[in-house]
């Protein structure tokens, strides 16, 4: 029994609708152990977790806690096992104490009724035990998010969790509030209980976990352990790269882009973006007919940045300039009024509108130019519907097929339709690529390059390095919210890449990069 | 099994085809299909059904409701709704009773500017605040109506005779009643607007997915504050009618409950609540299936309670033909 590893997850697999999302993914974690699970869009975690604390039932594989053999048909089930969920958001009631909260649906009683003081001293044994110092007796609401973390994961304690997981529990957390979250974790450790950590923050993993699972594309990359580990070699895990080949020539841009003739005054210039710990002073510069590619790890900042330039998020402090004007971004709008387009990065989410068809869908953002007194020109809209639609190669029915019945690839082709009819000077594409078919992946690209070519300034986020290094100029880094590099010409490559990725810091001189276009 | 359909984040990129378009159509296809059944079954059980008078009874009847469940059509469409409808046609009635004395066109001009003001002042707050369109509209129901009683003198009934005010109630072009002109003219505006201005496909925009509508450089602002606005308008344009047909301003009665009729007709005709659709026919076919339940169990004498039931019934059936297929 004690040679038994506290959890045993052994070929999990699970599919959506066809798709397969785990595929034969093994998972150990000790007692006592803080094990990390990391791994970029897509790669499965949250749907391991979930089939862990019972939010989702595996289609296949086996799983045994303590070494019995468990299925859990739902979180309650997860729960009274001892395998416990602490989620990003906390599920608690505000209104309710804290002790009530730890307690909540297992109140002790006394004659049928709640034993309210055995109730508090319970839990302030409890949170004593846990090093924190929380008034059990005050409603949750009065807490910070930080401390309402701390009780969810008092509560899974209660329970007598044998396993805590906690997704992404830092992220809305002071510096200060995470190294309470440090001292919880240790004492967790320290009673054998097993924590299952997920962050995208590199220095986090390194700071408490033991060992890291690395899962791409659904399935197991490998589990190693963090000391000894170079950050390097983790991101080459988590990203599917040999450190020693890394490959070239696989995508439609072919041969790496010459850089292009430094202008005096850049198409587009960010400065000094700032917003909460999302941003923190970035800066950019993009010239006429450059591809600028965006190179990060998940939550380095990269869709932050790019909506902060389109005025989708308002920024702290920093400004924008295009073609030497500073712009007053404080909507889409004015960003679009400007000459700008922003290729979402989710398209599900923020991109297609489901219910309409491919022609209103493709007008949507040239609308005002083709309506006189309100009244659209359905002449005018055909025409720019049918012209794009054979450009791009858009493959639907016709133009009033619904927008949601096309595959990834041809919605993503009339968002980026959407935005080319209206010749906008600068293009942000967040993630271009992403989930569609090879085919149609080559076409973007294609289209990318010549557009650029005609005059227009791009700036790339893609988490793929081959696009990255292949169809761009330069190719500008971030981590924690941060510029931490910018290459050039021959610098960029993906080890380099992949470098600043895991290593670089912050660039001293924020405006260091854009100094050096001009 | 349950669990086995959600689709996961991961599973995103690759769906299953969806339907064909007509599917989407079912709803509304549906509602056609059930007046028309409806109709068969009364011209053969219905004594007296094919009379003309008694479809100019069943039209005259709808009107009011039919105006403003096609403001209601373009508010759910944006996923809002707009429940203080009732309350702006009491409002609109107060204001022209009292101020006909200033001359027709002053009491209508004034009547719609106050309706308006209202609806706009529910879309700002809603649009503006964030608040939930059902709270705002809600405070907006009880305000309204105790607004109205306020400038009725404390909600008694203000008769009047003034027959060129009296005309949009009780007038009649040819054969045809003045307030089912008005209510064919509106329905075929509004089918327009929907059909061939940006602004309608703004609104089905906003309603299908706002954080994509507002990256596209969509206003989705103004569009939210001009759909309450409209609804607000026809809910006072629906007022006026109820007011010059009863040659009377009665603040406590008029479009008592309204809100609920609009919206069955909305969800029977096939507009789904969630938004992101707007059929306007299928709104106006909704408020005849609804009004023809009630004339025909009038006329077959049939207790008022069991039209009810079998209304309540319908609008069931509606919303489960809608439920999403997906979850």
């Amino acid at each position: 029994m004690t040679s038994e590893p506290l959890l045993r997850m052994a070929g999990i697999t699970k599919v959506f609708s066809g798709v397969t999302a785990l595929d034969g993914v093994d998972f150990t974690l000790e007692r006592g152990e803080v094990h990390s699970l990391v791994g970029e869009n897509g790669a499965g975690k949250s749907t391991l977790i979930k089939i862990m604390t019972g939010a989702y039932r595996r289609d296949g594989g086996q799983v045994w806690l303590e070494g019995q053999p468990v299925d859990f048909r739902s979180p309650e089930d997860a729960q009274r096992a001892g395998v416990v969920a602490v989620y990003q958001e906390v599920n608690l009631l505000a209104y309710r104490t804290v002790a009530e909260n730890i307690y909540l649906g297992r109140e002790p009683r006394r004659m049928g009724l709640i034993d309210w003081k055995r109730m508090r001293a319970d839990a302030a044994a409890l949170l004593g035990r846990l090093g924190l110092d929380i008034d059990p007796g005050a409603p949750l609401g009065s807490l910070n998010i930080a401390l309402r973390q701390m009780v969810a994961i008092a509560r899974g304690v209660s329970f007598g969790a044998k396993v805590v997981v906690l997704d992404e529990p830092t992220s809305s957390l002071t510096e200060h509030e995470v190294s309470i979250l440090y001292d919880v974790i240790r004492r967790l450790k320290a009673e054998g209980t097993g924590v299952v950590y997920i962050s995208h923050r590199f220095d986090e993993l390194y700071t408490v976990c033991d060992r890291v699972t690395i899962l791409r594309d659904g399935k197991l990359v490998g589990t190693r352990a963090l000391a000894g580990l170079e950050r390097i070699d983790l991101v080459c895990l988590m990203l599917g790269k040999q450190r020693e080949e890394l490959r070239q020539g696989t995508t439609a841009f072919g041969a790496q882009h010459t850089a292009r003739a430094a202008e005096d005054v850049p198409l587009l210039r960010a400065e000094n973006l700032t917003r909460g710990r999302k941003l923190d002073h970035v800066s950019l510069a993009v010239g006429r007919g450059e591809i600028v590619g965006m190179a990060g790890l998940l939550g380095s900042g990269r869709t932050e940045t790019a909506r902060a330039i389109f005025g989708a998020d308002q920024v702290e402090a920093g400004q924008v300039q295009l073609e030497g004007q500073t712009l007053k971004l404080r909507t889409p709008n004015d960003a679009i009024d400007a000459g700008l387009a922003f290729l979402s990065e989710d398209r599900k989410a923020e991109g297609i509108i489901p219910e309409l068809s491919v022609r209103e869908n493709l007008t949507l953002a040239a609308l005002p130019a083709l309506t006189k007194l309100g009244v659209v020109s359905r002449q005018k809209q055909n025409e720019i519907v049918a012209r794009y639609m054979k450009r791009l190669g858009i493959k639907a029915a016709n133009a009033d097929q619904k927008i949601r019945e096309l595959s990834g690839g041809n919605q993503q082709k009339v968002l980026l339709a959407r935005w080319l009819c209206k010749h906008p000077k600068f293009l942000i594409l967040d993630e271009p690529t992403r989930g569609i078919d090879v085919g149609a992946k080559g076409e973007i690209q294609a289209l990318v390059n010549e557009l650029a070519e005609s005059g227009l300034g791009v700036l790339m986020i893609s988490s793929e390095l081959e696009e990255l290094v292949e169809g761009s100029a330069r190719v500008v880094v971030m981590r924690d919210g941060q510029c931490v590099a910018e290459l050039r010409g021959a610098e960029i490559s993906q080890d380099a890449i992949i470098h600043a990725m895991a290593e670089g810091s912050a660039t001293t001189d924020a405006s260091g990069a854009v100094d050096e276009t001009a | 099994m349950a669990d086995a359909m959600k689709i996961d984040p991961a599973a995103g990129g690759a769906r299953a085809r969806g339907r064909t378009s007509l599917a989407d159509y079912a709803p509304t296809y549906g509602a056609l299909a059930a007046l028309v059944l409806l109709f068969i079954v009364n011209a053969v059980a219905t004594p007296n059904f094919l009379d003309v008078n008694n479809f100019r009874n069943i039209l005259l009847q709808v009107a009011p409701t039919v105006l403003v469940a096609t403001g209601m059509t373009l508010v759910i469409a944006t996923g809002g709704i707009d429940l203080s409808v009732g309350s702006v046609m009491a409002m609109a009635s107060a204001v022209a009773a009292v101020s006909l004395g200033r001359g027709v066109g002053v009491a209508i001009l004034l009547a719609l500017v106050v309706a308006t003001a209202v609806g706009t002042l529910n879309g700002a707050l809603i649009s503006g605040f964030r608040i939930q369109p059902i709270i705002v509209t809600l405070a907006s129901l009880i305000t309204g109506r105790g607004v109205a009683q306020v400038i009725s003198n404390g909600g008694q009934l203000i008769p009047f005779d003034n027959p060129r005010f009296a005309w949009l109630g009780q007038g009649y072009l040819g054969p045809v009643p003045v307030q089912v002109v008005v209510m064919v003219l509106v329905v075929a505006l509004a089918i327009f607007v929907m059909r061939a201005t940006s602004f309608g496909r703004y609104v089905a925009a906003v309603g299908g997915n706002e954080a994509a509508a507002r990256l596209a450089g969509v206003r989705v602002h103004r569009t939210k504050i001009a759909v309450y606005a409209l609804s607000g308008l026809l809910a006072g344009l629906a007022g006026l009618v109820e007011t010059a047909r009863l040659s009377a301003s009665d603040a406590q009665k008029v479009g008592l409950n309204i809100e609920l009729d609009a919206i069955a007709a909305v969800v029977v005709g096939g507009t789904p609540l969630t938004g992101g659709r707007a059929t306007v026919i299928g709104t106006l076919i909704g408020a005849l299936i609804m009004q023809m339940i009630t004339t025909s169990f009038n006329m077959n004498g049939v207790s008022f309670s069991w039209s009810l039931v079998i209304k309540a019934a319908i609008i069931v059936i509606a919303v489960y033909i809608q439920r999403p297929k997906v979850a």
